[in-house]
Protein backbone atom coordinates (compact mmCIF):
# COMPACT_ATOMS: atom_id res chain seq x y z
CA UNK A 1 0.00 0.00 0.00
CA UNK A 2 1.36 3.41 -0.85
CA UNK A 3 1.61 5.71 2.11
CA UNK A 4 -0.92 8.49 2.37
CA UNK A 5 0.36 12.03 2.18
CA UNK A 6 -0.14 14.29 5.17
CA UNK A 7 0.46 18.03 5.50
CA UNK A 8 0.87 19.41 9.01
CA UNK A 9 -0.07 22.97 10.00
CA UNK A 10 1.62 24.49 13.08
CA UNK A 11 2.34 27.94 14.48
CA UNK A 12 5.62 29.80 14.91
CA UNK A 13 6.09 28.56 18.46
CA UNK A 14 5.94 24.84 17.65
CA UNK A 15 8.10 25.41 14.59
CA UNK A 16 10.81 26.68 16.90
CA UNK A 17 10.83 30.14 15.32
CA UNK A 18 9.92 31.93 18.51
CA UNK A 19 7.21 32.85 20.96
CA UNK A 20 4.97 35.87 21.16
CA UNK A 21 7.64 38.14 19.70
CA UNK A 22 7.59 36.09 16.49
CA UNK A 23 3.81 35.70 16.27
CA UNK A 24 3.70 38.01 13.26
CA UNK A 25 5.77 35.80 10.93
CA UNK A 26 4.26 35.18 7.51
CA UNK A 27 3.34 31.72 6.22
CA UNK A 28 6.13 29.45 5.09
CA UNK A 29 6.38 25.82 4.11
CA UNK A 30 9.07 23.27 4.79
CA UNK A 31 9.36 19.79 3.31
CA UNK A 32 8.99 16.96 5.80
CA UNK A 33 8.40 17.17 9.53
CA UNK A 34 8.93 20.10 11.87
CA UNK A 35 8.47 20.15 15.65
CA UNK A 36 5.58 17.95 16.82
CA UNK A 37 5.45 16.44 13.33
CA UNK A 38 8.30 14.21 14.43
CA UNK A 39 6.08 12.58 17.06
CA UNK A 40 3.25 12.13 14.55
CA UNK A 41 5.70 10.50 12.20
CA UNK A 42 6.55 7.97 14.89
CA UNK A 43 2.88 7.06 15.26
CA UNK A 44 1.84 7.08 11.62
CA UNK A 45 4.95 5.82 9.85
CA UNK A 46 3.33 2.58 8.70
CA UNK A 47 0.47 4.19 6.88
CA UNK A 48 1.38 7.76 6.09
CA UNK A 49 4.14 10.23 5.51
CA UNK A 50 4.20 13.86 6.57
CA UNK A 51 5.32 15.34 3.28
CA UNK A 52 5.29 18.95 4.31
CA UNK A 53 4.73 21.38 7.16
CA UNK A 54 3.07 24.76 6.80
CA UNK A 55 3.89 27.33 9.45
CA UNK A 56 2.30 30.68 10.20
CA UNK A 57 2.55 33.17 13.07
CA UNK A 58 -0.65 33.22 15.12
CA UNK A 59 -1.00 37.00 15.12
CA UNK A 60 -0.19 37.23 11.44
CA UNK A 61 -2.87 34.69 10.56
CA UNK A 62 -5.57 36.33 12.66
CA UNK A 63 -4.77 39.89 11.66
CA UNK A 64 -4.42 39.16 7.95
CA UNK A 65 -6.85 36.31 7.60
CA UNK A 66 -7.75 36.72 3.93
CA UNK A 67 -4.16 36.96 2.77
CA UNK A 68 -2.85 34.30 5.13
CA UNK A 69 -5.68 31.94 4.19
CA UNK A 70 -4.89 32.17 0.53
CA UNK A 71 -1.17 31.59 1.00
CA UNK A 72 -1.60 28.76 3.51
CA UNK A 73 -4.13 27.02 1.29
CA UNK A 74 -1.79 27.25 -1.74
CA UNK A 75 1.08 25.89 0.32
CA UNK A 76 -0.98 22.95 1.58
CA UNK A 77 -2.26 22.24 -1.91
CA UNK A 78 1.26 22.23 -3.35
CA UNK A 79 2.00 19.02 -1.43
CA UNK A 80 -1.06 17.25 -2.87
CA UNK A 81 -2.08 15.75 0.49
CA UNK A 82 -4.68 13.11 1.35
CA UNK A 83 -5.17 14.40 4.89
CA UNK A 84 -4.24 17.49 6.89
CA UNK A 85 -3.31 17.67 10.57
CA UNK A 86 -3.60 20.99 12.40
CA UNK A 87 -2.03 21.60 15.80
CA UNK A 88 -2.58 20.39 18.46
CA UNK A 89 -3.40 23.88 19.64
CA UNK A 90 -4.42 23.06 23.24
CA UNK A 91 -6.08 26.12 24.79
CA UNK A 92 -4.09 28.67 22.81
CA UNK A 93 -6.82 30.94 21.50
CA UNK A 94 -5.22 32.49 18.43
CA UNK A 95 -3.50 29.25 17.47
CA UNK A 96 -6.81 27.40 17.88
CA UNK A 97 -8.69 29.92 15.75
CA UNK A 98 -5.98 29.80 13.07
CA UNK A 99 -5.89 25.99 13.10
CA UNK A 100 -9.69 25.89 12.89
CA UNK A 101 -9.71 28.36 10.02
CA UNK A 102 -7.16 26.20 8.18
CA UNK A 103 -9.41 23.16 8.78
CA UNK A 104 -12.29 25.07 7.20
CA UNK A 105 -10.17 26.11 4.23
CA UNK A 106 -9.10 22.54 3.60
CA UNK A 107 -12.59 21.15 4.14
CA UNK A 108 -14.29 23.61 1.84
CA UNK A 109 -11.69 24.00 -0.88
CA UNK A 110 -9.81 20.73 -1.03
CA UNK A 111 -12.57 18.51 0.45
CA UNK A 112 -10.01 16.60 2.49
CA UNK A 113 -10.34 15.29 6.04
CA UNK A 114 -8.68 17.32 8.77
CA UNK A 115 -7.55 16.13 12.19
CA UNK A 116 -6.96 18.66 14.93
CA UNK A 117 -6.46 18.72 18.68
CA UNK A 118 -7.97 21.32 20.95
CA UNK A 119 -8.96 21.89 24.53
CA UNK A 120 -12.80 21.90 24.44
CA UNK A 121 -13.00 25.53 25.54
CA UNK A 122 -10.63 26.76 22.85
CA UNK A 123 -12.73 29.26 20.86
CA UNK A 124 -11.31 27.73 17.67
CA UNK A 125 -13.19 24.54 18.42
CA UNK A 126 -16.60 26.14 18.81
CA UNK A 127 -16.06 28.20 15.66
CA UNK A 128 -14.76 25.48 13.38
CA UNK A 129 -15.85 22.17 14.94
CA UNK A 130 -17.79 21.05 11.91
CA UNK A 131 -14.81 21.31 9.60
CA UNK A 132 -12.60 18.68 11.16
CA UNK A 133 -12.11 15.81 13.54
CA UNK A 134 -11.00 17.69 16.63
CA UNK A 135 -9.63 15.49 19.36
CA UNK A 136 -9.97 16.66 22.95
CA UNK A 137 -6.53 17.46 24.32
CA UNK A 138 -5.28 19.12 27.51
CA UNK A 139 -5.09 22.84 27.99
CA UNK A 140 -1.34 23.22 27.62
CA UNK A 141 1.56 21.82 25.64
CA UNK A 142 2.56 19.85 28.73
CA UNK A 143 -0.02 17.31 27.56
CA UNK A 144 1.57 16.88 24.12
CA UNK A 145 2.55 13.27 24.88
CA UNK A 146 -1.10 12.33 25.31
CA UNK A 147 -2.36 14.46 22.46
CA UNK A 148 -0.17 12.91 19.74
CA UNK A 149 -1.37 9.28 20.06
CA UNK A 150 -5.01 10.38 20.40
CA UNK A 151 -4.86 12.48 17.24
CA UNK A 152 -2.86 9.81 15.41
CA UNK A 153 -5.52 7.24 16.24
CA UNK A 154 -8.21 9.35 14.56
CA UNK A 155 -5.94 9.97 11.56
CA UNK A 156 -5.33 6.22 11.25
CA UNK A 157 -9.04 5.46 11.34
CA UNK A 158 -9.60 7.92 8.51
CA UNK A 159 -6.74 6.47 6.48
CA UNK A 160 -8.06 2.94 7.07
CA UNK A 161 -11.41 4.07 5.73
CA UNK A 162 -13.30 3.24 8.92
CA UNK A 163 -16.99 3.99 8.65
CA UNK A 164 -17.40 4.97 12.27
CA UNK A 165 -14.59 7.09 13.52
CA UNK A 166 -14.23 7.45 17.27
CA UNK A 167 -12.16 9.55 19.62
CA UNK A 168 -13.00 13.09 18.54
CA UNK A 169 -15.35 15.74 19.88
CA UNK A 170 -18.72 15.84 18.12
CA UNK A 171 -18.76 18.07 15.06
CA UNK A 172 -22.32 19.15 15.78
CA UNK A 173 -23.53 17.84 12.42
CA UNK A 174 -26.52 15.59 11.85
CA UNK A 175 -26.56 12.96 9.20
CA UNK A 176 -29.53 10.99 7.92
CA UNK A 177 -29.09 7.26 8.29
CA UNK A 178 -31.39 4.35 7.65
CA UNK A 179 -31.77 1.67 10.31
CA UNK A 180 -33.15 -1.83 9.99
CA UNK A 181 -35.34 -1.50 13.05
CA UNK A 182 -37.91 1.20 13.48
CA UNK A 183 -37.49 3.87 16.17
CA UNK A 184 -40.09 2.56 18.60
CA UNK A 185 -38.43 -0.85 18.75
CA UNK A 186 -34.98 0.64 19.20
CA UNK A 187 -36.28 2.89 21.99
CA UNK A 188 -37.92 0.01 23.85
CA UNK A 189 -34.79 -2.11 23.53
CA UNK A 190 -32.72 0.76 24.84
CA UNK A 191 -35.09 1.17 27.78
CA UNK A 192 -34.97 -2.55 28.59
CA UNK A 193 -31.17 -2.45 28.50
CA UNK A 194 -31.20 0.56 30.78
CA UNK A 195 -33.55 -1.09 33.28
CA UNK A 196 -31.39 -4.21 33.28
CA UNK A 197 -28.34 -2.09 33.96
CA UNK A 198 -26.78 -3.05 30.62
CA UNK A 199 -24.85 -0.66 28.46
CA UNK A 200 -26.78 1.26 25.84
CA UNK A 201 -25.91 4.01 23.40
CA UNK A 202 -28.33 6.92 23.12
CA UNK A 203 -29.15 8.10 19.62
CA UNK A 204 -29.72 11.63 20.82
CA UNK A 205 -27.37 12.83 23.54
CA UNK A 206 -28.89 15.62 25.61
CA UNK A 207 -27.12 18.95 25.35
CA UNK A 208 -25.36 20.13 28.48
CA UNK A 209 -26.95 23.16 30.10
CA UNK A 210 -25.23 25.79 32.14
CA UNK A 211 -26.70 27.11 35.35
CA UNK A 212 -27.69 30.54 36.61
CA UNK A 213 -27.68 31.47 40.30
CA UNK A 214 -31.14 32.12 41.74
CA UNK A 215 -31.99 35.81 41.80
CA UNK A 216 -32.79 37.28 45.23
CA UNK A 217 -36.39 36.92 46.40
CA UNK A 218 -38.88 39.76 46.21
CA UNK A 219 -39.21 41.38 49.64
CA UNK A 220 -42.87 42.28 49.47
CA UNK A 221 -44.90 40.96 46.58
CA UNK A 222 -47.75 43.38 47.34
CA UNK A 223 -45.41 46.21 46.35
CA UNK A 224 -43.72 44.43 43.44
CA UNK A 225 -44.19 44.99 39.71
CA UNK A 226 -44.92 41.67 38.02
CA UNK A 227 -44.61 40.64 34.38
CA UNK A 228 -46.10 37.69 32.51
CA UNK A 229 -44.08 35.73 29.97
CA UNK A 230 -44.91 32.42 28.32
CA UNK A 231 -43.40 29.82 26.03
CA UNK A 232 -46.82 28.21 25.60
CA UNK A 233 -47.71 30.40 22.64
CA UNK A 234 -50.48 32.60 24.12
CA UNK A 235 -51.17 35.26 21.48
CA UNK A 236 -54.05 37.58 20.56
CA UNK A 237 -56.68 35.95 18.36
CA UNK A 238 -55.35 35.59 14.82
CA UNK A 239 -51.69 35.35 15.89
CA UNK A 240 -50.84 38.81 14.47
CA UNK A 241 -47.06 38.26 14.45
CA UNK A 242 -47.36 34.82 12.85
CA UNK A 243 -45.28 33.15 15.53
CA UNK A 244 -44.39 29.72 14.20
CA UNK A 245 -46.07 26.68 15.77
CA UNK A 246 -42.65 25.10 16.21
CA UNK A 247 -39.00 26.20 16.06
CA UNK A 248 -40.08 29.78 16.72
CA UNK A 249 -37.84 32.49 15.30
CA UNK A 250 -39.48 35.31 17.26
CA UNK A 251 -41.54 36.34 20.25
CA UNK A 252 -44.48 38.74 20.51
CA UNK A 253 -45.19 41.62 22.87
CA UNK A 254 -48.89 42.27 23.51
CA UNK A 255 -50.79 44.86 25.51
CA UNK A 256 -52.67 43.77 28.61
CA UNK A 257 -54.47 47.09 28.83
CA UNK A 258 -57.77 45.99 27.32
CA UNK A 259 -57.76 42.35 28.38
CA UNK A 260 -59.00 41.37 31.84
CA UNK A 261 -60.06 37.88 30.90
CA UNK A 262 -59.34 35.69 27.89
CA UNK A 263 -62.24 34.41 25.80
CA UNK A 264 -62.37 32.43 22.55
CA UNK A 265 -62.69 35.82 20.81
CA UNK A 266 -59.55 37.56 22.08
CA UNK A 267 -56.92 34.90 22.56
CA UNK A 268 -55.52 31.66 21.20
CA UNK A 269 -52.36 29.60 21.29
CA UNK A 270 -49.83 29.53 18.47
CA UNK A 271 -48.16 26.45 19.91
CA UNK A 272 -48.04 23.23 17.89
CA UNK A 273 -47.51 19.81 19.38
CA UNK A 274 -50.31 19.81 21.93
CA UNK A 275 -54.10 19.85 21.58
CA UNK A 276 -54.93 23.56 21.34
CA UNK A 277 -58.66 23.17 22.08
CA UNK A 278 -58.41 23.99 25.80
CA UNK A 279 -56.12 26.98 25.31
CA UNK A 280 -58.23 28.40 22.48
CA UNK A 281 -61.38 28.02 24.57
CA UNK A 282 -59.88 29.94 27.50
CA UNK A 283 -56.32 31.22 27.19
CA UNK A 284 -56.22 31.98 30.91
CA UNK A 285 -55.39 28.28 31.17
CA UNK A 286 -51.97 29.10 29.68
CA UNK A 287 -51.49 32.70 30.78
CA UNK A 288 -53.41 33.51 34.00
CA UNK A 289 -54.49 37.02 33.04
CA UNK A 290 -57.92 36.82 34.72
CA UNK A 291 -56.56 36.04 38.17
CA UNK A 292 -53.52 38.32 37.92
CA UNK A 293 -55.80 41.27 37.04
CA UNK A 294 -57.97 40.35 39.99
CA UNK A 295 -54.90 40.23 42.25
CA UNK A 296 -53.83 43.60 40.92
CA UNK A 297 -57.25 45.03 41.75
CA UNK A 298 -57.29 43.68 45.29
CA UNK A 299 -53.68 44.57 46.09
CA UNK A 300 -52.14 41.10 46.16
CA UNK A 301 -49.49 42.39 43.75
CA UNK A 302 -48.14 45.92 43.55
CA UNK A 303 -48.47 46.52 39.83
CA UNK A 304 -48.44 44.73 36.50
CA UNK A 305 -46.20 45.30 33.48
CA UNK A 306 -48.40 46.57 30.63
CA UNK A 307 -47.49 43.81 28.18
CA UNK A 308 -47.16 40.09 28.05
CA UNK A 309 -44.46 38.36 26.03
CA UNK A 310 -45.09 35.11 24.23
CA UNK A 311 -43.22 32.66 22.11
CA UNK A 312 -43.59 29.00 21.25
CA UNK A 313 -41.21 26.69 23.06
CA UNK A 314 -41.82 23.76 20.74
CA UNK A 315 -38.48 22.77 19.18
CA UNK A 316 -37.13 26.28 19.65
CA UNK A 317 -33.35 26.34 19.70
CA UNK A 318 -31.55 27.11 22.92
CA UNK A 319 -29.77 29.96 21.15
CA UNK A 320 -33.08 31.60 20.14
CA UNK A 321 -34.65 31.05 23.56
CA UNK A 322 -31.66 32.67 25.17
CA UNK A 323 -31.83 35.61 22.81
CA UNK A 324 -35.58 36.10 23.44
CA UNK A 325 -35.03 35.89 27.19
CA UNK A 326 -32.25 38.46 27.17
CA UNK A 327 -34.23 40.90 25.02
CA UNK A 328 -37.39 40.50 27.08
CA UNK A 329 -35.48 40.94 30.35
CA UNK A 330 -33.98 44.17 28.99
CA UNK A 331 -37.46 45.60 28.34
CA UNK A 332 -38.73 44.43 31.74
CA UNK A 333 -35.85 46.02 33.60
CA UNK A 334 -36.37 49.29 31.77
CA UNK A 335 -39.96 49.30 33.00
CA UNK A 336 -38.93 48.62 36.60
CA UNK A 337 -40.34 45.09 36.76
CA UNK A 338 -39.35 43.28 39.99
CA UNK A 339 -40.32 39.69 39.23
CA UNK A 340 -41.49 37.46 36.40
CA UNK A 341 -43.96 34.62 36.04
CA UNK A 342 -43.15 32.41 33.06
CA UNK A 343 -45.61 29.73 32.06
CA UNK A 344 -44.88 26.76 29.82
CA UNK A 345 -47.07 24.13 28.29
CA UNK B 1 -35.54 31.77 28.34
CA UNK B 2 -36.07 31.41 32.11
CA UNK B 3 -32.35 31.35 32.63
CA UNK B 4 -31.60 34.29 30.36
CA UNK B 5 -34.12 36.40 32.27
CA UNK B 6 -32.83 35.29 35.65
CA UNK B 7 -29.25 35.98 34.54
CA UNK B 8 -30.12 39.69 34.51
CA UNK B 9 -30.95 39.48 38.21
CA UNK B 10 -34.75 39.34 37.92
CA UNK B 11 -36.34 36.63 40.06
CA UNK B 12 -38.48 34.38 37.89
CA UNK B 13 -40.83 31.53 38.67
CA UNK B 14 -41.38 28.82 36.09
CA UNK B 15 -44.91 27.42 36.05
CA UNK B 16 -44.83 24.23 34.05
CA UNK B 17 -46.14 20.72 33.92
CA UNK B 18 -43.02 18.74 33.12
CA UNK B 19 -40.85 19.53 36.12
CA UNK B 20 -37.86 17.41 34.96
CA UNK B 21 -37.54 19.57 31.83
CA UNK B 22 -37.67 22.72 33.91
CA UNK B 23 -34.97 21.30 36.16
CA UNK B 24 -32.82 20.31 33.19
CA UNK B 25 -32.99 23.75 31.59
CA UNK B 26 -32.12 25.30 34.94
CA UNK B 27 -35.13 27.10 36.42
CA UNK B 28 -34.53 27.86 40.09
CA UNK B 29 -38.12 28.46 41.26
CA UNK B 30 -40.52 25.90 39.85
CA UNK B 31 -44.28 25.57 40.39
CA UNK B 32 -45.72 22.36 38.92
CA UNK B 33 -48.93 22.84 36.96
CA UNK B 34 -51.90 20.74 35.88
CA UNK B 35 -51.39 19.37 32.37
CA UNK B 36 -49.55 20.23 29.17
CA UNK B 37 -52.55 21.58 27.16
CA UNK B 38 -53.96 23.44 30.19
CA UNK B 39 -51.19 24.16 32.71
CA UNK B 40 -53.31 26.67 34.64
CA UNK B 41 -56.76 25.23 34.32
CA UNK B 42 -58.83 22.12 34.17
CA UNK B 43 -61.70 21.89 31.67
CA UNK B 44 -63.28 19.12 33.76
CA UNK B 45 -64.09 21.57 36.54
CA UNK B 46 -66.86 24.12 36.47
CA UNK B 47 -65.62 27.63 35.65
CA UNK B 48 -65.72 28.86 39.25
CA UNK B 49 -63.66 25.96 40.58
CA UNK B 50 -61.30 26.17 37.64
CA UNK B 51 -60.60 29.82 38.37
CA UNK B 52 -60.02 29.02 42.04
CA UNK B 53 -57.50 26.35 41.00
CA UNK B 54 -55.70 28.93 38.86
CA UNK B 55 -55.77 31.47 41.68
CA UNK B 56 -54.12 28.99 44.03
CA UNK B 57 -51.39 28.17 41.52
CA UNK B 58 -50.61 31.84 40.87
CA UNK B 59 -50.53 32.55 44.63
CA UNK B 60 -48.06 29.70 44.96
CA UNK B 61 -45.96 31.32 42.23
CA UNK B 62 -46.02 34.68 44.01
CA UNK B 63 -45.04 32.96 47.23
CA UNK B 64 -42.12 31.31 45.37
CA UNK B 65 -40.94 34.72 44.20
CA UNK B 66 -40.94 35.91 47.82
CA UNK B 67 -38.98 32.88 48.99
CA UNK B 68 -35.17 33.07 49.02
CA UNK B 69 -33.65 29.96 47.41
CA UNK B 70 -30.08 28.82 47.03
CA UNK B 71 -30.72 25.95 44.65
CA UNK B 72 -33.40 24.63 42.29
CA UNK B 73 -36.58 24.45 44.33
CA UNK B 74 -39.93 22.92 43.44
CA UNK B 75 -42.88 24.59 45.17
CA UNK B 76 -45.52 21.86 45.14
Amino acid sequence: MTKKRIVHYINQFFAGIGGEEKADVKPEKRDGVVGPGMAFKGQLNDVAEIVGTVICGDSYFNENEAEASETVLEMIKSYDPDLVIVGPSFNAGRYGVAAGAVAKLVDENLHLPVVGGMYPENPGFELYRKHGYFVEVGNSAATMRKAIPAMSSVAKQIIDGNKEITGYMPKGLRENVFREERGSKRAVEMLVDKIQGKEFATEYPMPTFDRVDPAPAVKDITKARIALVSSGGPVPKGNPDHIESSSASKYGKYSLKDIDDFTPENGQTAHGGYDPVYANEDLDRVLPVDVIKEMLANGEIGSLHDYWYATVGNGTSVANAKKFGTEIAGQLKKDGVDAVILTST
Amino acid sequence: MVKAIEATGLPIVHMCTIVPISKTVGANRIVPTVAIPYPLGNPELDPKDEKELRRKLVRKALKALETPVTEQTVFS
